[in-house]
């Protein structure tokens, strides 16, 4: 009997692990073909043996294809064609499924049918059909795929032609078409369309290109130029003794240079391979980088651009100005003869006896001025100051013994030194004496006071320079500070002072007297004026190049100008040639602390905190014929640098003698003589 | 009314100079194809003497050319070969795209090519300026003989190369004009002095060239093909000067069918065997001028003696070359000094046990030797030919650490360093080498010494010593140092304007300085690790 619907196992079933598991999964497909078979089964009234059958068109469900499992909820499976219920089938058990797989021989056939509820069992015939649809093979039984072949043509061979028309006659002529074409070309190669078949490529001969090489008639004008204009390539450099293949063993390389070989960028280095040793020739390897090293020479062959470049072939001597020999230029200091030592701290002033020179007064940080005598070195007389000295001046005077003192605390201290002849000591004293120091006037800015053997005069400011003048009776005094009225100028024999200056014009620096003329030099920072005192007008303005002037001095004709600065710099100022210097040199590696040139010799000394003092000829001309000459002779090295880098603060000449004193941060006084 | 100002960048340096770009687009080419032209063309970059003129305000980093320069290309022929070249790979491509084997075969045979005669002409006017440009030029022919064909390099271009080198070696063979060589780890350098003009290049070792990729081939093929047609040029000038048969020959003249066997070509390009002269050249008898001969002193007569004893060194000589050893760079010294040279399989026919051999030339160690020859190592012919004389062949036996091997380029200037082998090698030629010794920098322990005084020790408090008399010393060192005083003063007085190129020079010297004073130590070292 043929299943009339497809049937699925129920879900709760439980699948054992027996031989038998395979063959189910083959009968669950099978049973999802089976819906489709029944379409084509004959219709049931011919067959009398399917109606008879009334019980299963009793459990015929009429629910349509509505899923089986919305009915899981209910007692019934669906409804008869009579509309009443069908009951839901009882539910088997685990045990009685078990025991019907064991017993039941035709277990494996049977087909729970959802549809119903009952199990369908397979015939011969639908297995059979089921198992050649899942191997693959037609599903017919007994469809053979391989019938003879019956074809369309007889393979008997006739004696009469099928075709019976004759050829025709253009198969025995040459073809029109072709004709045509090669005509076509034969016109176009006549009208000068086309060209023939190529002759064959003549093999290239060399010739003589340069036979016409003397006969210049035929190059042209612009051919002649570009000869002219071209720039050949440079030559690629030759090799050195390093590039050998057995070069000596100095030229390979260490384990350092090996190391800043490879370390080194591949532009940095000298040599661009590194030196080796072979001791056979059948042993040098093939440079690797020779063609690379090839292209790199076309690349500047074709891409590096060219230009012409002049190169100066001189000899660095040369460049070098022709000096004189320092042997026909003497004297001038050049052996360092003594240290005068007794200072504790700076000696921040020193200055010698004028016209006889044996005496050298100095001061210092640890507040004392000393007297010492230059022949043998020894102090011979000390004053006590209440405090730092920044400066001591001897007066120009010959006759008298004075000593003009700046130091901290605003004061500045006219001394008797009380040391030399005994004659001019004794006028000094008096002198002295006479000073009117009780007619002051009332409300004056700077006080005097006469004390024992020296007068005191009270400043507004801290001093940081006093000075004389050439006729010994005037002095001026430079304050520390950056204010207008930091210049004053006092006269000894009247007990006054008085201020020049009303307006700032600038950080004062330096002030010196012209030594024969009534005219003060003021140094600022930048610049350097030049006052008339008699007329007390502004005579000239000199622009010095220096950032920072720190001394000032004069030559003997008050003509030409010594400066040096703290950015290391020297000027010479000829007040004859204009505002400008004359000369400037940079010659010091630290800042230039004083300048001193000497009254008899043609000397010029700069001291610096470099450690070094440097010695220059310099020969001044008054008639304009003759340019000035300065010619470097000696570096000096002496005293020792401080701890905050300072070394020589202080310097002068003696006034008779080629001798150099210069004063030390180091607490030493040195004497330079040759 | 007149315009006053004149319109910025309109004369001058900006409408002398043209940047890249703006070549290119007066030319119309491809970046390829320009480059391609410069090369043979020879046209190169200037650079500009007011680049931000020419760069019409900016300073952007920019290669100008010539406009005269480019204005020259624009009327070259060739550039129509370039354009021609780019239709016939156009049509090439669509022929192969369709398959049409007959019109691709008939597309070939037409192919452009381009002559470079003018351009060979244009680039050198007088024989003497292609003389001038040889180095480049034989230097990549002799790197090119040595690679394998490929892609890029086609097998035409690498025969060539070839040829016209092997043919240039004969030449200077014949004319006996080979001065200098050296054997470098980058290859072997010669020096030949052709019609006046030294002519340096380089020849890689006899080694297979490792293949390398960061190397244009194309930029290299094209410098090739100009110097091909430049060599062929060159080579049949020479060989005409001096009656030689272009292409060369052997022996007496045969026929043309012959010449091309490959046999023939095999002798004729081994450099072993000397080449047929033409017989309607008469003899050029080496006049001496004997005048000459006299005056030791001048560069001229010394250079004419160095050539005759060149050209005489191997005469009467029979070189027998044993396999390893490079048998090109050997045959072209030893022929240039007149000698014979053989190998095995060698086209002289010469036998390793004939009685004629008087020197073998071997590399590696022999076990078996001939009483009545002499066995040198390869350095030996090299060292002799930059000796201007046969050396002794004691120190280059096989076997025998070889002496060093200097460089005969370099030039030897006071204050350089020369190892002693070097200078005792410029005195066995004849130079005066005392100027050069006094002048080599002296090492610390060379300086003379100044001697240190042992100061008694001060005793404490006052203290009164016997004065001693001041001695002015006379000693070398005070007057070093005097001058060197002297030349300090000299340069503080020195003016600005001076300053820069005087410090400059100095640097140097110290800089080369340093260097020799180095390599005197590490030579020193050596010495004493040797002993």
């Amino acid at each position: 009997m043929a299943s009339t619907s497809a049937a699925t196992p129920l879900k709760n079933k439980r699948k054992f692990e027996n031989g038998k598991k395979k063959p189910k999964t083959l009968k669950d497909e099978f049973g999802e073909k089976l819906d489709i078979k029944p379409v084509i089964v004959p219709p049931k009234p011919a067959d009398e043996y399917d109606y008879d059958s009334s019980d299963e068109e009793d459990l015929r469900n009429t629910i349509g294809n509505i899923p089986i499992k919305w009915y899981d909820d209910e007692d019934h499976i669906g409804y008869d064609k009579f509309g009443e219920k069908i009951a839901k089938p009882a539910k088997k058990g685990e045990i009685e499924t078990f025991l019907e797989k064991m017993e039941d021989p035709d277990y494996w056939r049977k087909v729970f049918d959802k549809q119903t509820g009952t199990d369908v069992k397979l015939t011969d015939e639908q297995i059979e059909k089921i198992h050649n649809i899942a191997t693959g093979k037609y599903p017919t039984i007994g469809y053979n795929p391989y019938e003879p072949f019956l074809d369309i043509f007889s393979s008997q061979k006739e004696i009469h032609p099928i075709d019976n028309r004759p050829e025709p006659k253009s198969r025995f002529i040459p073809s029109k078409d072709e004709m045509r074409m090669v005509s076509r070309m034969v016109h176009a190669i006549k009208m000068g369309w086309a060209k023939g078949p190529r002759a064959k490529k003549e093999e290239h001969k060399s010739y003589d290109l340069w036979a016409s090489e003397d006969a210049l008639d035929n190059v042209t004008k612009s051919q002649l130029s570009r000869m002219r204009v071209h720039m050949p390539a440079p030559k690629v450099a030759l090799p050195t003794h390093a590039e050998s293949y057995n070069p000596p063993e100095e030229y390979i390389f260490d384990d350092e240079e090996r190391k800043k070989w490879e370390e080194a960028e591949k532009e940095d280095r000298v040599l661009n391979f590194m030196p080796s040793k072979y001791d056979a020739l059948r042993k040098v390897p093939q440079y690797d980088k020779f063609i690379t090293e090839r292209f790199e020479r076309c690349l500047d062959l074709y891409l590096a651009p060219r230009q012409r470049k002049m190169r100066i072939h001189a000899d660095p001597t040369d460049l070098l100005p022709d000096l004189p020999n320092p042997n026909d230029l003497r004297p001038f200091p050049t052996t360092l003869a003594f240290y005068m030592r007794g200072h504790t701290g700076q000696v921040r002033a020193i200055t010698v006896e004028p016209e006889r020179g044996e005496l050298l007064a100095s001061g210092g940080e640890d507040g004392t001025v000393r007297i010492w005598m230059i022949a043998t070195g020894r102090c011979i007389k000390t004053f006590q100051m209440d405090g730092e000295v920044t400066s001591v001046s001897f007066s120009p005077v010959a006759d008298r013994t004075l000593l003009a003192v700046a130091y901290e605390g605003k004061y500045v201290a006219i001394l008797n030194t009380g040391c030399g002849d005994r004659l001019h000591v004794q006028q000094t004293e008096a002198l002295l004496a006479e000073t009117p120091t009780d007619a002051q006037e009332d409300g004056a800015v700077v006080t005097w006071r006469k004390s024992k053997e020296k007068l005191m005069l009270k400043m507004p400011n801290e001093v940081r320079q006093v000075t004389w003048h050439s006729k010994g009776d005037y002095f001026a005094s430079v304050a520390i500070d950056d204010i207008a009225k930091s210049v004053y100028v006092h006269q000894l024999s009247k007990a006054k002072s008085q201020c020049p200056f009303q307006k700032r014009k600038g950080h004062v620096q330096a002030v010196t007297f012209h030594p024969t003329q009534a005219r003060l030099f003021v140094a600022t920072k930048i610049h350097v004026r030049e006052y008339d005192l008699a007329r007390c007008v502004l005579v000239k303005k000199l622009i010095t190049g220096c950032k920072h002037i720190s001394t000032m001095a004069t030559d003997a004709n008050g003509e030409n100008l010594f400066l040096g600065g703290l950015d290391r710099r020297f000027c010479w100022m000829d007040l004859q040639m204009g505002n400008k210097p004359w000369k400037k040199l940079k010659h010091h590696t630290a800042a230039v602390r004083s300048v001193a040139y000497h009254k008899k010799y043609p000397l010029l000394a700069t001291v610096s905190d470099d450690g070094t003092a440097m010695v220059y000829y310099a020969r001044i001309y008054t008639d304009f014929v003759k340019d000035n000459e300065l010619y470097p002779v000696k570096r000096l090295r002496a005293h020792e640098k401080t701890p905050n880098d300072l070394c020589m603060l202080h310097t002068t000449w003696h006034p008779t003698q080629p001798w150099l004193i210069t004063a030390g941060a180091d607490g030493t006084i040195a004497l330079f003589t040759y | 009314m007149k315009d006053r100002f004149k319109q910025k960048y309109t004369a001058g340096a900006a409408v002398a100079y043209m940047s890249r770009k703006q070549a290119l687009k007066k030319l119309q080419l491809t970046l390829k194809d320009f480059r391609r032209l410069c090369i043979i063309k020879g046209i190169y970059p200037h650079e500009p003497a007011h680049k931000k003129q020419a760069n019409k305000g900016s300073t952007a980093n920019k290669v100008f050319y010539y406009r005269k320069d480019i204005n020259f290309l624009a009327h070259e022929p060739i550039i129509n070969k370039f354009r021609d070249y780019k239709v016939f790979l156009r049509k090439l491509n669509h022929l192969k795209a369709k398959k049409e084997e007959d019109k691709l075969k008939k597309l070939y045979e037409n192919k452009p090519v381009y002559s470079l005669d003018t351009i060979v002409k244009e680039r050198f006017p007088t024989f003497g300026s292609a003389l001038r440009d040889m180095d480049d030029a034989l230097s990549l022919c002799f790197t090119f003989a040595m690679l394998p064909h490929t892609r890029v390099l086609k097998e035409g271009m690498i025969d060539s190369c070839r040829k016209l080198t092997a043919e240039f070696m004969h030449y200077v063979i014949e004319s006996q004009s080979l001065r200098n060589t050296f054997i470098s780890i980058k290859g072997i350098y010669y020096q030949a002095e052709v019609h006046g003009e030294k002519i340096t290049w380089v020849v890689p070792h006899e080694r297979g060239l490792p293949h390398v990729t960061d190397v244009d081939f194309t930029v290299l093929v094209t410098f090739v093909e100009f110097y091909i047609a430049m060599l062929g040029f060159v080579n049949f000038k020479l060989y005409q000067d001096i009656g030689l048969f272009y292409p060369p020959q052997i022996g007496q003249v045969v026929k043309t069918d012959e010449m091309e066997t490959e046999e023939y070509k095999e002798k004729v390009y081994s450099l072993a065997k000397p080449l047929a002269k033409r017989k309607d050249v008469e003899q050029a008898e080496d006049d001496e001028p004997l005048d000459l001969l006299g005056e030791d002193s001048d560069a001229l007569a010394q250079k004419v003696r160095e050539a005759k004893s060149i050209k005489t060194m191997f005469k009467g000589c029979v070189f027998y070359l044993n396999r390893e050893c490079p048998k090109e760079a050997l045959t072209f010294i030893i022929r240039n000094g007149g000698g014979i040279v053989g190998w095995e399989g060698g086209p002289t026919d010469l036998k390793a046990d004939s009685k004629n051999i008087s020197h073998h030339v071997v590399d590696r160690p022999m076990d078996k030797l001939e009483v009545n020859r002499l066995y040198v190592q390869p350095q030996w012919v090299f060292d002799c030919l930059n000796a201007r004389r046969k050396l002794p062949t004691e120190r280059y036996m096989p076997g025998v650490a070889l002496p060093p091997h200097f460089s005969p380029f370099t030039s030897e200037k006071a204050g350089d360093y020369i190892p002693f082998e070097r200078l005792e090698e410029l005195r066995s030629m004849g130079k005066d080498v005392s100027d050069l010794e006094a002048a080599i920098p002296k090492t610390m322990d060379e300086l003379p010494m100044r001697r240190k005084e042992v100061k008694p020790e001060k005793p404490k408090g006052i203290h009164i010593a016997v004065g001693q008399m001041h001695k002015k010393s006379k000693e070398k060192f005070h007057e070093t140092v005097e001058k060197g005083q002297e030349l300090k003063m000299r340069e503080l007085m020195i003016s600005k304007k001076h300053q820069r190129v005087y410090h400059s020079m100095k640097t140097t010297f110290k800089r080369n300085r340093n260097d020799a004073l180095k390599l005197k130590k590490k030579a020193k070292l050596a010495k004493a690790t040797e002993a």
